[in-house]
């Protein structure tokens, strides 16, 4: 048997110190309300203890002023509590501009993740320290779960939707990741170690066991060309189809005159189903469904490739992109 | 004991199958809850067990998926929910009030024997296949992936709700219109006013779960694409209807236990409650703020900010109540003259664990902590301490509060006592430890897990052997006590309540004429009738600042 008793995980990422503060300051003020009353408790058993069998206490019925201090003081304190849980989590829900992107699909009961030269790693991950990483996690089959208590981090990975999970390591070494979310039977043991390395080393890693991958931008075209997306997706925009062209990340008019960011989960969910959103000017039906056609690692090999199509020239007409100053 | 009571009013299995005395009713229930109570801790048992090593001790990971599944479904479905409402509630209400019996006798037994077939496809369930699905269901791996017998439990879930419906349906009519003359809204027992909230809940709740887990069966059998991706559905969909019932559904299993704690504290310290509207207010301000706060347990599926910061607010509105409560009850010890019986003992034990459930509950709703805490061991403990801490202790403190008058007869106190302080330390040292896995990152439903995390699992497994013995001593000395226990009179206690008016056990009428209600709640001042001495209690005298 392990002899130590281990009370407080190893803070390994940005986020880390603010949820352990968080942590501190709400343990403070719990403790502050357990121990007072508990200690009210226990005098008040000692003080008004029965002095004879038929004795009775005191008829006190109330005090308003009383019950207005015991509804405000915890209520403004909740709020205290709540506000800064909500700053901790916008920062964590809002990833930054500058990761470096991962791909993670959890099946039952492994998890495949992807670097973005492609190198594919299984149960495990290999990030630089001191970089903003961004996991884009989709599931195959039932709804898991990728949480890294050291990072203080975790997010439900969806069958048929990209969840997104952002850190920034900020401590060499290695660390459980693991699933959170039941997903049957081989469940525990659905996780396996991050590993977090000097920038040089991680650069020396890719080079050194990537030799043999394609990267997920090739894989892509190479799809597109195979499923023959490219006789309508012209680049030029004058295919029947809207040109992907500067797509990825921009603003879409649909037809029914919504307004859509063209992120992860657009492009797939066009893929799959390709009627839910029509671009604006475009006929709807003649695109057909890729559901069951494409494993979920292709799928997001085209997106990669879509996303890839960003430094390409955007048509003046046919993208359905809605222009902005920055972009023509 | 008296010459005729409801218990010897007839014999024979046929006068207690075909009964409609609320009071034969709810011992009905207290076998068949027990009976589930045993079967979910028997999982629990197995689970401890398991847990003792690292790589698991005792069963395969099936198993061990189908221990926690199968333990939550009993648990959960078949004892907390009608623990307190259909046991202590269906005997004790009507007499609370002064009615002979609740307002829909026959629905009453139906809701008894609905809940039998329920628990039947649920036992069919755990007998032929298991269920492996977490009591939670989420799809799609309940409804498509699962190899266990979901539908056939899904079905008894569904049909026990029913029974859930017409209790809470009896209740709430019952304690609308069969009220004694003389007990106006603000003379009710504070245990009344808690089951009337906890009613609110099931009739409005219930109904939820029960059509979403119909949905699951549909999808299971006839897929259906309500929830699976693959066939176009939402699993997102599915945890927010089942949260719509499932968190209301933890104040089903608080509220009343509230309310028996609302009971026991006045009498033992011989006083009148603190605060007697702020806790009547109060449950009634936990079941409707409770139904705004479902999505908490949804912080990280992806679900919109503003979704998220939204309920995270309402979820600390809805601790506010709870708070308020606490603070009363610790308040009407102030000069109270206070005697540590078997059942205070359990209601000091339930504020203690039901203060450190409540508390951590401020962790899990706070959104930057969750996303540490969510679905580690730290929800385990937290909802532990809520239903066991809490419930089970409330359960048990009002089962010898009014043991008495179910009964007639004493249970043996120094037992009892003893038993009550072994179920307070086993608790801890079982639960404790797991907040501490849980902040080390320890996810729920794990069957194995790092070496490192061995001796707070050892510790866990230790309390639950002695929580397991501190369970076993009241059933035995509860048997015991019905035949060979010291006789008990109407108001052993002395307590102030209707029901304490009548003889032990009750009539089959409850009352030999309808009683008339002249007095407030829990006034032992005024009361010449309970033989007290008014002016002798406390520090100082009994007038002093009222």
């Amino acid at each position: 048997m392990q002899s130590q008793l281990p009370l407080f995980p190893e803070q390994a990422s940005n986020f880390a110190p603010h949820v352990d503060a968080l942590m501190g300051f709400i343990i403070l003020v719990c403790l502050g309300f357990a121990v007072a009353v508990t200690i009210a408790v226990i005098v008040f058993l000692y003080m008004f203890r029965r002095k004879s069998p038929g004795a009775i206490g005191v008829a006190i019925h109330g005090d308003m002023r009383l019950e207005s201090a015991w509804i405000g003081v915890p209520l403004i304190l909740s709020l205290a509590m709540f506000a800064w849980g909500a700053i901790v989590y916008v920062d964590f829900r809002r990833a930054p501009t500058d990761t470096l992107d991962i791909y993670v699909i959890g099946k039952q009961w492994m998890w495949k993740l992807q670097q973005p030269n492609g190198l594919k790693e299984i149960n495990e991950l290999h990030v630089p320290v001191g970089q903003n990483v961004r996991l884009i996690m989709s599931s195959e089959d039932v709804i898991h779960d990728f949480s890294v208590p050291a990072f203080r981090v975790k997010m439900d990975v969806m069958p048929g939707h990209y969840n997104t999970l952002w850190f920034r390591p900020t401590r060499p070494g290695k660390y459980h990741f693991y699933c959170s979310q039941y997903c049957g039977t081989n469940h525990a043991i659905m996780g396996g170690w991050v590993t977090v390395m000097e920038p040089d080393e991680y650069t020396a890693w890719l080079a050194g066991s990537g030799g043999a991958n394609v990267s997920p931008v090739v894989a892509g075209q190479r799809l597109f060309a195979e499923k023959a997306c490219l006789t309508c997706h012209q680049s030029d925009g004058k295919g029947s189809a809207p040109s992907l062209n500067g797509v990825f990340g921009g603003q879409v008019r649909l037809a029914s005159g919504a307004v859509v960011t063209a992120d992860e989960g657009y492009i797939r969910e066009s893929i799959l189903n390709p009627n839910a959103k029509i671009v604006a000017g475009y006929q709807p039906s003649l695109m057909p469904t890729y559901q069951g056609q494409l494993t979920e690692e292709q799928t997001l090999d085209l997106i990669t490739y879509v996303r890839s199509l960003q430094g390409e020239p955007v048509p003046s007409s046919g993208a359905g992109v809605i222009q902005t100053a920055g972009k023509n | 004991m008296p010459e005729t009571d409801y218990l010897n009013a007839s014999y024979g299995i046929k006068s207690w199958l075909l009964t409609t005395d609320h009071k034969r009713i709810a011992l009905l229930y207290l076998f068949s809850v027990t009976f589930f109570f045993f079967v979910g801790g028997i999982f629990a048992t197995m689970i401890r067990i398991h847990l003792l090593t690292p790589g698991g001790y005792l069963v395969t990971p099936e198993t061990y998926n189908k221990l926690f599944t199968m333990h939550g479904v009993a648990m959960i479905f078949f004892f907390l929910i009608p623990s307190i409402p259909a046991v202590l509630g269906n005997f004790l209400i009507p007499i609370m009030i002064g009615a002979k019996d609740l307002a829909f006798p026959k629905l009453n037994l139906l809701s008894w024997y609905i809940y039998l077939i329920g628990g039947g496809f649920v036992l069919y369930s755990f007998s032929t296949g298991g269920l492996d699905t977490g009591w939670t269901f989420y799809t799609p791996l309940s409804s498509v992936y699962s190899n266990s017998a979901v539908t056939a439990a899904v079905i008894g879930i569904f049909i026990n709700g029913f029974s859930s419906i017409l209790t809470g349906l009896n209740f709430v009519v019952t304690i609308h219109t069969m009220r004694a003359p003389g007990m106006t809204w603000f003379r009710l027992p504070l245990f009344v006013w808690s089951h009337y909230a906890t009613s609110l809940i099931f009739i409005l709740g219930t109904p939820v779960i029960a059509i979403t887990l119909l949905l699951v069966a549909l999808e299971r059998v006839f897929h259906l694409g309500f929830f699976n991706p693959a066939l176009g559905g939402d699993p997102i969909l599915f945890q927010h209807l089942f949260w719509f019932y499932s968190h209301p559904a933890v104040y089903i299993m608080i509220l009343p236990a509230m309310g028996v704690i609302s009971e026991i504290i006045p009498t033992f310290a011989r006083r009148p409650i603190f605060g007697y509207s702020f806790i009547a207010g109060s449950s009634i301000a936990i079941a409707v703020i409770g139904f705004l706060v479902w999505a908490h347990h949804m912080f990280l599926t992806g679900e919109s900010l503003y979704a998220a910061i939204a309920f995270s607010l309402m979820s600390y509105l809805v601790a506010i109540p709870s708070a308020v409560k606490v603070f009363n009850w610790t308040s009407t010890l102030y000069k109270g003259s206070i005697a540590l019986d078997t059942p205070m003992l359990y209601a000091m034990g339930f504020i203690g664990l039901f203060l450190i459930g409540g508390l951590t509950g401020l962790f899990l709703a706070c959104l930057g902590l969750d996303i540490h805490l969510h679905d580690t061991y730290f929800v385990i403990a937290h909802f532990h301490y809520i239903m066991v801490g809490g419930a089970v202790m409330g359960y048990l403190g009002g089962l010898h509060f009014w043991w008495p008058k179910i009964s007639g007869r004493m249970y043996p106190e120094f037992l009892a006592r003893a038993a009550a302080i072994i179920l307070f330390i086993g608790f801890n040292l079982t639960f404790f430890p797991q907040f501490l896995l849980g902040y080390m990152g320890m996810p729920r439903r794990y069957h194995s897990y790092p070496p490192e995390l061995q001796v707070l699992n050892v510790m866990s497994t230790a309390g639950a052997s002695i929580l397991a013995l501190g369970y076993l001593l009241p059933i035995i000395y509860l048997v015991w006590s019905y035949k060979f226990g010291r006789v008990a009179g109407p108001n052993p206690w002395p307590a102030t309540g209707l029901e304490w008016k009548t003889q032990s056990p009750p009539l089959t009428e409850n009352f030999d004429v309808t009683p008339e209600v002249d007095w407030e709640p829990y006034d032992f001042e005024h009361r010449p009738d309970l033989a007290l001495e008014p002016g002798v209690g406390g520090l100082l005298p009994a007038h002093g600042d009222d």
